[in-house]
């Protein structure tokens, strides 16, 4: 009995909580074209939105690549198919692991950064200050870093999906000695622009908005305390990861589940 | 209405969730006055602030200010009264990613189109007026509790409010920080003709340079006059609370059950 009452407390809070953040989603969306307006202020958040973002992007897909150039070999040689392994590394970086990991690695590294300064914004009263300086904060402090997370996850998911190619040509022809012909010609031939590559960036589209909204949205609404903007930092991570791979299942079902 | 107070509150009362805060607070503000709202930590100071500035609204009650009715006024005109006030938050609240010339700079950057020129002059008058125009380049982290405070009053009235508020403005400072911030209070509310508002607890501080001052206790207005009325009031609980007395109506103990009985347990008796 205690366990449903609890159940049902649990999902009354969690639906208010989609409540209040669909509306602060219209209310940032609404301010977006301010937003484009004060260009000095997205610039400096595309920077460390985005380009701060771009060293562990970077680190994380060569290994990635790599990884999958080299068990990706192990399996194919068993049947004399090596030469396909540019077509095995590509697909899987730029339908599932580029948009995927990328949005995880975004949430640990720009996300979190993301709810930690705007939570801290309210601890010290920055925000209030500003809404009793006749400054809409939603304009000034939120819109800039949504429309920044926005356009850099696409961005830096394409950089991932390249970079992770370049990872399994290393471990593939480098390393392994597959035909570095085969590598490339196998993936221009079976790697489809709309099917494969596109789907994938829409994937990144999705993620990097769902990403960003979370993270701007806990950072708004955390407590104003030490403890709440810990807790809304940790949210922030965890519930980007439940978010992203429950829609990366049902984007892939759409996509490519004929 | 009298048109001399700048600031009314009438009958206002507000409850967060279940706890009520304010229960029926009446305050009027003369303008060109300094006005104290006194009171122990936690009787909700900071939001009567905040209702006249119209961050919360009070569940019944009126918060009218310069004849504006603050609850009731659609987002738009009240962010036209908020260009007309300024306030001073406890810990300063200044940007940190903005050094104080831009902190200041800020609210004019904001709502004004004036030239780079002439935003440099009006941001380097208020730092002088405050002490702080050789400060104008450090950043935030690098002030001490009191720069900053002087920094985000300079920052409060850049664009020349007709009011400020300060919340708790002598909290945490040393005597000579504090010292500083009586004689800015005093002397900028008398050479800009403005009307101020300060919210605090520091009874010496506050007495010599306000003059009207309210004691709040428990969501009600218990007694306001000048510093020497008040120091005349008949209400033991101001008495208690303007010298500092550890027991009187406030008891020194939290509530609790009989304290033989406690240490002893029920089985004793």
């Amino acid at each position: 009995m205690n366990l449903l009452v609890r159940l049902g407390a649990w999902s009354l809070g969690s639906m208010q909580r989609l409540g209040r953040g669909s509306l602060f989603l219209l209310a940032v969306l609404w301010r977006l074209p301010g937003a484009l307006v004060q260009f000095r202020l997205l610039l400096g958040q595309l920077y460390s939105v985005g380009v701060l973002t771009v060293q562990i992007i970077v680190v994380s897909a060569l290994s990635v690549g790599m990884v999958l150039g080299l068990q990706g070999y192990n399996t194919l040689v068993d049947f004399n198919a090596e030469a396909s392994l540019g077509q095995v590394v590509a697909l899987s970086l730029v339908r599932e692991l580029g948009p995927v990991l990328t949005a995880l690695l975004f949430a640990g590294r720009a996300g979190s950064a993301l709810t930690a300064e705007i939570g801290l914004m309210k601890v010290t009263e920055q925000i209030s200050a500003m809404e009793m300086m006749a400054v809409d904060p939603l304009r000034r402090v939120v819109a800039p870093r949504f429309l920044a997370g926005v356009l850099s996850m696409p961005l830096l998911a394409a950089l991932f999906s390249a970079v992770g190619v370049f990872g399994g040509y290393l471990a593939g022809v480098g390393l392994l000695g597959v035909d570095g012909g085969a590598y490339w010609s196998q993936m221009q031939a079976k790697v489809d622009f709309y099917g494969d590559v596109m789907n994938g960036v829409v994937k990144s589209v999705v993620f990097g908005w769902v990403a960003t909204w979370i993270a701007v949205f806990e950072g708004y609404d955390a407590p104003p305390t030490n403890e709440g903007v810990s807790r809304a930092t940790t949210r922030t991570v965890v519930h980007t990861a439940f978010a992203v791979l429950a829609l990366d299942f049902v984007l892939t079902a759409i996509m490519f589940g004929n | 209405m009298d048109a001399d107070d700048l600031v009314i509150l009438e009958g206002v009362r507000f409850s967060h969730g279940p706890r009520r805060i304010l229960d029926g607070i009446d305050i009027r503000i003369r303008r060109g006055s300094v006005t104290t709202i006194m009171g122990p930590s936690g009787t909700g100071k900071t939001t009567l602030l905040r209702l006249i500035g119209g961050q919360l609204r009070p569940q019944s009650g009126r918060v009218v200010v310069d004849g504006e009715e603050v609850p009731r006024l659609p987002r738009r005109r009240l962010f036209e009264l908020r260009k007309r006030m300024g306030m001073m938050f406890q810990s300063g609240a200044l940007f940190n990613d903005l050094n104080v010339f831009e902190n200041v700079a800020f609210p004019l950057r904001e709502h004004t189109a004036l030239p780079e020129s002439m935003i440099r002059d009006l941001v380097l008058m208020k730092l002088h007026a405050v002490g702080l125009r050789g400060a104008r380049d450090l950043m935030p982290s690098e002030l001490s509790g009191g720069m900053a405070r002087r920094v985000a009053l300079a920052r409060a009235i850049a664009l020349d409010p007709m009011m400020i508020m300060y919340d708790e403005p002598f909290t945490g400072q040393d005597p000579i920080t504090v010292g500083v911030i009586m004689q800015l209070i005093r002397h900028l509310n008398d050479a800009l003709g403005l009307t101020s508002i300060i919210v605090s607890h520091d009874v010496a501080e506050v007495s010599a340079i306000s003059d009207r001052l309210y004691v709040i206790s428990q969501g009600k207005v218990l007694d306001h006059g000048t510093p020497q009325d008040l120091e005349r009031s008949p209400s033991a609980w101001v008495q208690q609370f303007l010298h500092g007395r550890p027991d009187g109506p406030i008891p020194f103990h939290y509530p609790a059950p009989d304290y033989a009985e406690d240490l002893l347990g029920p089985d004793a008796t």
